[in-house]
């Protein structure tokens, strides 16, 4: 299926990131064109940038006429389960931080989603085992190499 | 003879029973990482970056060389006994190991890469102490205009020469740089691409890209096509050893292995699939028995692995008398190297003499560490292949996270690794490769800096980069490096054939 459509029209990914690199370029060119600093001899700190626009513009374009002939490779079919759950981990970690819940907790929940997007079916205890090793690893950090990771209420039990 | 008493100084310090130790965790971890598919020795270090920033910068110097090493050791493991290559460099090797395996004779398989791979890692850490020294001379008479030069000779062959597709890794490379670009510009204090976002301002650091890429990138890659098939171990049967008609077949190969595996590694063009290959292809046409290619020929598997190895240290020639890095590990490594303020080149080796020895010394000892580990220890190597793969994934990320919530705890760091991660796995889909990124963002503002100082030196005139007869030829190489692939797709169905 994927592959009779990639052979009639244009190739999807091919074209997104063409596209994705032609909006990177026009960011980077914006950039440099807003700059004020400029150097007295020499060139200043816009130079490269207006050269890598180029350069990216070129690859966009490049893209763009690899999109209308061979396209990029056609990749396998995704997991997109165990991709959410890495992900929803990866999130929860973020907030966590964030919101100041502590080091131990955030770790427990990467860990747990992972296993659970790998294939594992024993979220509890993935669970426990990522708190353990969180809270090992946050003790280690803190009292071997003196350094405090970011902390909750049940980090601060134990310093 | 200066060589040699400054490699006496550096077994002096490398001998040093804390080094020792170092050492011997570095090979350790190195060849359990080479054997865990999916987890590479630049992976490893990347890890270990963060972690090790407060300790020895000797010491951690010493123990990445001997992941480096070691990974290289291990991944001949998984090629021969899964047909599952670690990473791209065992990928000849998997051809006739997994052979060999398949026909019981995985034993003298594994024998003849570790004993090969000794030879060639000693043999071409020889050649890394005799032409250090020799290219340090050289290299001081370099003027920012040959350094730029030569900074483009490494983008080229990293991303365009040697890959798939010139096209995505010139894409990778491009990305890299535009990401070095973000932060405050050096030299004259103007922010570029922060976008108001304070944490911007320092830039992307490249432990977050590095393990974004490589950790994160690759858990989710193999979390997204986990319901394949699981590979199947092949169990070793009958003789570790080789017998005397093994080592007949073997010594030859094992040189020439490294003929072809440490002058490729030392140019700026790097890599270690281009040496393996040729070593195979080389040793399919010399072999005397032709028709056991593809059914398991012994010399298919010690060429290969003696070019890798022989790369490895190849690399390093590049990485400590330049400051180049010419592969993923290496760009990694020239990250280490930073964040104690050492900067790899000639001024270290006139600076830091006992470091930059210690460190070459520490190779002998790594490879004579990694043949004694690897030989008996094979079926403890074996085993590590049971672990299971969601707690080895779930382990990856704890520890990327836990290093960068070390180095810098805010929510923008983890977002940014996250992101990486994202298009870390976008790329392994769309097979761009990962690694001219990471050597983008990390040469990309070196070789601003060079070019700027050249052009300042110069009064403005860019003739000075043609006009140097050096930097000239190097940018004479680079662009016929860049046009050649377009111009003859050979190497494409060069590579294709061997499969």
């Amino acid at each position: 299926m994927t592959n009779e459509t990639g052979r009639q029209g244009a190739n999807r990914p091919a074209l997104i990131v063409g596209v994705l690199l032609l909006i990177a370029a026009a960011l980077v060119g914006y950039d440099a064109s807003q700059q004020t600093i400029t150097s007295n001899y020499g060139v200043g700190p816009t130079a490269v940038p207006y050269v890598v626009t180029a350069g990216l513009v070129i690859l966009g374009l490049a893209h763009f006429v690899v999109a209308f002939r061979e396209g990029l490779p056609e990749p396998e079919e995704a997991d997109n389960k165990a991709l959410l759950w890495i992900a929803g981990g990866l999130a929860f970690l973020i907030a966590c931080i964030a919101l100041g819940g502590g080091f131990t907790i955030a770790i427990a929940a990467v860990f747990a989603c992972t296993a659970r997007g790998m294939g594992r079916q024993a979220f509890l205890v993935d669970a426990i085992i990522g708190f353990v090793l969180g809270l090992f690893i946050y003790l280690v950090f803190a009292k071997v190499l003196t350094l405090i990771l970011p902390s909750g209420p049940l980090e601060r039990l134990f310093l | 003879m200066d060589t040699l008493l400054s490699l006496l100084n550096g077994f002096g310090v490398a001998l040093e029973p804390s080094k020792l130790v170092f050492c011997l965790i570095g090979v350790f971890l190195g060849t359990a990482v080479g054997v865990l598919p999916g987890i590479g020795p630049a992976l490893t270090v990347a890890l270990l970056l963060p972690i090790t920033f407060k300790l020895d910068p000797a010491g951690s110097l010493i123990m990445f060389a001997g992941i480096y090493y070691g990974g290289m050791y291990g991944g001949s493991t998984t090629a021969i006994l899964l047909n599952a290559p670690g990473e791209s460099a065992s990928l000849a090797t998997a051809l006739e190991g997994s052979k060999m395996a398949k026909a019981g004779r995985g034993g003298p398989a594994l024998a003849t890469s570790a004993i090969g791979s000794f030879v060639a890692g000693l043999i071409a850490t020889i050649g890394l102490a005799f032409l250090a020294p020799w290219l340090v001379e050289v290299a001081v008479k370099f003027g920012p205009w040959d350094y730029f030069a030569l900074m483009i000779v490494a983008f080229v062959t990293v991303s365009a020469t040697f890959g798939d597709s010139p096209l995505r890794g010139l894409t990778s490379l491009f990305i890299g740089i535009t990401l070095g670009l973000v932060g405050i510009d050096k030299l004259t204090g103007q922010a570029r691409l922060t976008f108001g976002v304070p944490e911007l301002l320092n830039g992307v650091e490249v432990t977050t890209l590095a393990v974004g890429l490589f950790a994160v990138g690759e858990a989710f890659y193999v979390a997204s096509k986990r319901f394949r098939d699981p590979e199947e171990i092949i169990p070793i049967k009958g003789s570790l050893w080789m017998t005397k008609q093994d080592w007949k077949r073997s010594w030859a190969p094992w040189l020439r292995g490294t003929a072809f595996g440490f002058p490729i590694g030392a140019l700026p063009a790097g890599g270690a699939e281009v040496p393996t290959f040729l070593s195979y292809s080389t040793e399919k046409k010399l072999c005397k028995y032709p028709d056991e290619f593809g059914k398991g020929a012994i010399e298919g598997v010690a060429g290969p692995e003696a070019a890798n190895n022989a790369s490895a240290a190849g690399t390093l020639v590049p990485l400590l008398t330049l400051g180049l890095p010419t592969s993923a590990t290496a760009a990694i490594m020239l990250a280490g190297f930073q964040q104690y303020g050492l900067n790899p080149g000639p001024l270290l080796f006139a600076e830091k003499p006992d470091l930059v020895w210690g460190l070459i010394a520490s190779l002998f000892i790594a490879n004579v560490m990694l043949v004694i580990l690897n030989l008996p220890l094979i079926g403890l190597w074996v085993r590590l292949l049971a672990v299971p793969q969601p707690w080895l994934y779930a382990g990856i990320l704890v520890f990327s996270t836990m290093g960068t919530l070390a180095v810098n705890g805010s929510p923008v760091e983890l977002a940014q690794l996250f992101l990486f991660g994202f298009v870390g796995y976008l790329m392994r889909r769309y097979d761009y490769p990962v690694a001219p990124m990471v050597v983008g963002l990390i040469l990309g503002p070196m070789a601003e800096q060079q070019l700027r100082r050249a052009l300042q030196i110069s009064l403005g005139d860019p003739m000075i980069l043609l006009e140097n007869p050096g930097s000239a030829t190097l940018l004479g190489i680079a662009f016929i490096a860049l046009v050649a692939p377009f111009a003859m797709k050979g190497l494409n169905k060069f590579k294709a054939s061997e499969d």
